[in-house]
């Protein structure tokens, strides 16, 4: 682990203090000021590192568990390279989910039941507030296994130091229990029951059918294996990093994950191996059998429901005691080639925390960035009630478009352009893939160019479209990644997912925080959320663009537009 | 004397049996990759896929590629020792980084550890990676004149049997 960080600093100073909102001829003088601290490990240039997202110095990141408090992040790390291996458990520390202080790894390999890898796992409370985390080892023989460690001082609030069990491991498969054990991992934060033992899942799979095992216990050291799983779907393949937990109904906080109560609905999320989506369902926690039933009417597998459209896997939340909320973390892989990560010398990032709730309809979940995030708005630039006639662009300026926060509200007064909406295109990635932001239409596209060129050679383009259904009015939002770069050696995969909004009574919202190779969406206050991992060769820094932009045929109004600059946060 | 004889002949034929099954995973897995013929000959060109399962099918397939890229490196550098033009000297010096940084020393040992480890999918992005290094490779010769194409279409073409075959165990 790099032990002095790498410090690169870019400072924009943008001479052109006028109105935030100009039409496409804005020009600007450009001060860039570039300040490299950095010791040899990392080349100089780094215009794709992030200003203000989670990623450690250097190499390879995934997978978070936290434990809150402090709070504290730990997550899958490789120490000696830009991909994936010899995987252990690196910790960091924040006040403020913002800013963060490296430590050092909590764990790794030591003892035969993690010798050959410390892979992911999950932290949980003890009633007497004790963090112990769960998490899955590779035994000498390769055999996936269930681990425990707890802190070595608790009075360290730094939590450095971790024991490791000499019982370890804790859950195994054996020539009895049937486990599988090259697909058996990834055990969740555990919650007591009524009956005051304590549960916990790990995922699994038998043959092509995901399960999510199900172990107890009453001293959090002695677990048995239940004999059915908490919950299965068939030809989804191996569940991955599982996470269980309550929501309130109509609630504006979080709950623990412990609660229990009526007005309660219960969220199972699996990270899926062969897709790599992260989907989830809403249902019911049967205390009696042990066993959870998503409603009627759900979708079990990865046509359903997912937190992000875009890049977003292996995500865990956890419940933070202190602002009774339910936090989401996820992490995203680089969009790059491994050639491209090798030479920036580094791979992997985490999306900006989430505030997870139930959504008032009881059918998904909301999601909305953190408002600790906003503390690094800075340069705020406002617009209200500015008409985006079909075929505009209106460049908005007085932000680093690079490192920026941008807010976005559209309302439609006239739908008669609207085109219909094919039953047939059921697919919404493949249909933005098909119908990009260069696609002329009737109602839409409409949105943002993020991460845009001046001679817009490149850009990155987030937006909707609206299309007359059978019964009312569709919205597709899309993040489009296909004119994203110059590059070809990056996957530029277009994603794209239905919005329930109505178009005709609600406006369009939507948000997008931007970060030099990364652009996180939220359409609909976080009804639909799209992340992309994007790499410019000609919008960098002081040279990437920010619009706003209409390629339908039918104007639109931008109710308000609001654009910050972000402040670079304190990361390692 | 006659049970004994029978014994032995009960015993050859559960042999040949046992033979048949793994020849038979070999034929399976082969049918659900892209190239059907190579995915065959790369197998049985190793002693190891008789008794392999599909994990280790595919890393006999892997450490193919290995050989292959390895292959490639020594013959990239071969042709930067003869003086090449300006253009395939660029094109030469890319396809190096690609080969030797990413498929060889990062790609490939990935793939091994995360197949011999049980976790898939980062065998198949580094499986997956190595088929777009080949080709990016390929592409980095300005006018289209490639002197490696042989080298960067078998990387390709056994990057994709290996992907496929790592797909049947997510």
């Amino acid at each position: 682990m790099a032990s002095s960080p790498l410090c690169l600093l870019l400072f924009f100073f943008s001479l052109f203090f006028g109105h935030g909102f100009v039409p496409l001829e804005a020009s600007h003088k450009v001060f860039l000021h570039l300040q490299n601290q950095s010791p040899s490990s990392l080349k100089t240039h780094q215009p794709y590192r992030t200003g203000y997202h989670f990623q450690p110095p250097k190499n390879w990141m995934n997978g978070p568990m936290i434990y809150k408090g402090l709070y504290h992040f730990f997550y899958q790390y490789n120490p000696k390279g830009a991909v994936w291996g010899n995987i252990v458990w690196a910790h960091s520390t924040s006040t403020d989910l913002v800013n963060w202080t490296p430590h050092k790894h909590a764990i790794s390999p030591s003892q035969p039941a993690d010798i050959n890898g410390c892979w992911s796992g999950s932290t949980t409370i003890l009633p007497d507030g004790k963090p112990v985390i769960l998490y899955t080892g590779i035994d000498p023989q390769n055999n996936q296994v269930q681990n425990m460690a707890v802190p070595k001082n608790l009075s360290d609030p730094f939590l450095l130091e971790w024991t490791k069990l000499p019982q370890n491991p804790l859950m195994e498969p054996t020539s009895t229990n049937n486990i599988n054990a090259s697909s058996f991992r990834d055990p969740t934060t555990a919650w007591k029951g009524a009956d005051g033992r304590w549960r916990t899942i790990v995922g699994s799979k038998v043959n092509r059918k995901g399960i999510a095992i199900l172990y107890r216990s009453k001293d959090f050291i002695h677990w048995t294996k239940a004999q059915h799983p908490l919950h299965s779907a068939k030809k989804t393949g191996m569940w991955e990093c599982p996470d269980f937990y309550p929501v309130a109904i109509n609630g504006l906080n979080g709950v623990d994950t412990s609660s229990i109560g009526k007005n309660l609905k219960y969220v199972l999320k699996l990270s899926l191996d062969d897709t790599k989506h992260d989907y989830y369902t809403v249902g019911s926690y049967n205390r009696v059998k042990d066993s959870y039933v998503p409603d009627k009417g759900s979708v079990d597998n990865d046509s359903g429901l997912r937190y992000d459209y875009g890049k977003f896997y292996a995500s865990k939340t956890f419940f933070d005691d202190a602002k009774k909320r339910r936090i989401l973390w996820g992490w995203i892989n680089e969009s790059s080639s491994v050639e491209h990560d090798i030479e920036k010398g580094w791979s992997g990032v985490q999306a900006i925390p989430r505030n997870v709730l139930l959504d008032k309809s009881g059918k998904q979940l909301l999601q909305w960035p953190i408002k600790e995030i906003e503390k690094l708005r800075a340069n705020a630039v406002h617009v209200s009630s500015r008409q985006l006639k079909g075929g505009s662009m209106v460049e908005v300026t007085g932000v680093t478009a690079s490192q920026a926060d941008v807010e976005v509200s559209f309302k439609i007064s006239d739908f008669k352009k609207a085109e219909a909406l094919d039953p047939s295109w059921s697919n919404p990635q493949l249909l933005c893939s098909q119908k990009g932001a260069s696609v002329k239409g009737g109602l839409g596209p409409f949105g943002l160019k993020v991460l845009a060129s001046k001679g817009m050679e490149e850009y990155t383009a987030v937006f909707f479209r609206v299309f007359k259904g059978q019964t009312k009015y569709e919205v597709l939002m899309c993040s489009d990644q296909s004119r994203s770069s110059l590059d070809n050696d990056n996957d530029k995969t277009t994603y794209g997912a239905f919005l329930d909004v109505d178009p005709v009574h609600e406006k369009l919202s939507l948000r997008s925080l931007i970060d030099h190779s990364i652009v996180e969406s939220f359409g609909g206050g976080g009804k639909v959320c799209i992340t992309a991992r994007v790499y410019p060769t000609l919008a960098i820094d002081g040279e990437a663009h920010l619009y706003g932009f209409n390629k339908g045929t039918e104007s639109v109004e931008i109710t308000t537009l609001s654009a910050w600059s972000m402040k670079k946060a304190k990361i390692n | 004397m006659r049970s004994s004889i029978f014994l032995v002949f009960v015993m050859c034929l559960s042999l040949t049996q046992i033979q048949i099954s793994m020849a038979d995973l070999v034929d399976d897995t082969c049918k659900q990759t892209p190239n059907n013929d190579l995915c065959v000959s790369t197998l049985h060109a190793d002693p190891r896929s008789a008794t392999a399962d599909v994990a280790g099918l595919a890393i006999i397939v892997v450490d193919a590629i290995k050989a292959k890229a390895t292959a490639t490196v020594a013959q990239i550098n071969t042709l930067l020792g003869s003086s090449p033009d300006p253009k395939t000297k660029n094109g030469l010096d890319s396809c190096l980084k690609k080969y030797s940084n990413a498929i060889l020393n990062a790609d490939i040992p990935s793939a091994l550890e995360a197949l011999q480890k049980n976790n898939p999918k980062f065998a198949e992005q580094g499986t997956n990676d190595a088929a777009n290094e080949a080709n990016s490779c390929e592409r980095s010769f300005a006018g289209g004149a490639s002197p490696i194409s042989s080298f960067n279409k078998s990387v390709t073409d056994l990057s994709n049997v290996a992907s496929a075959i790592i797909k049947l165990l997510l």
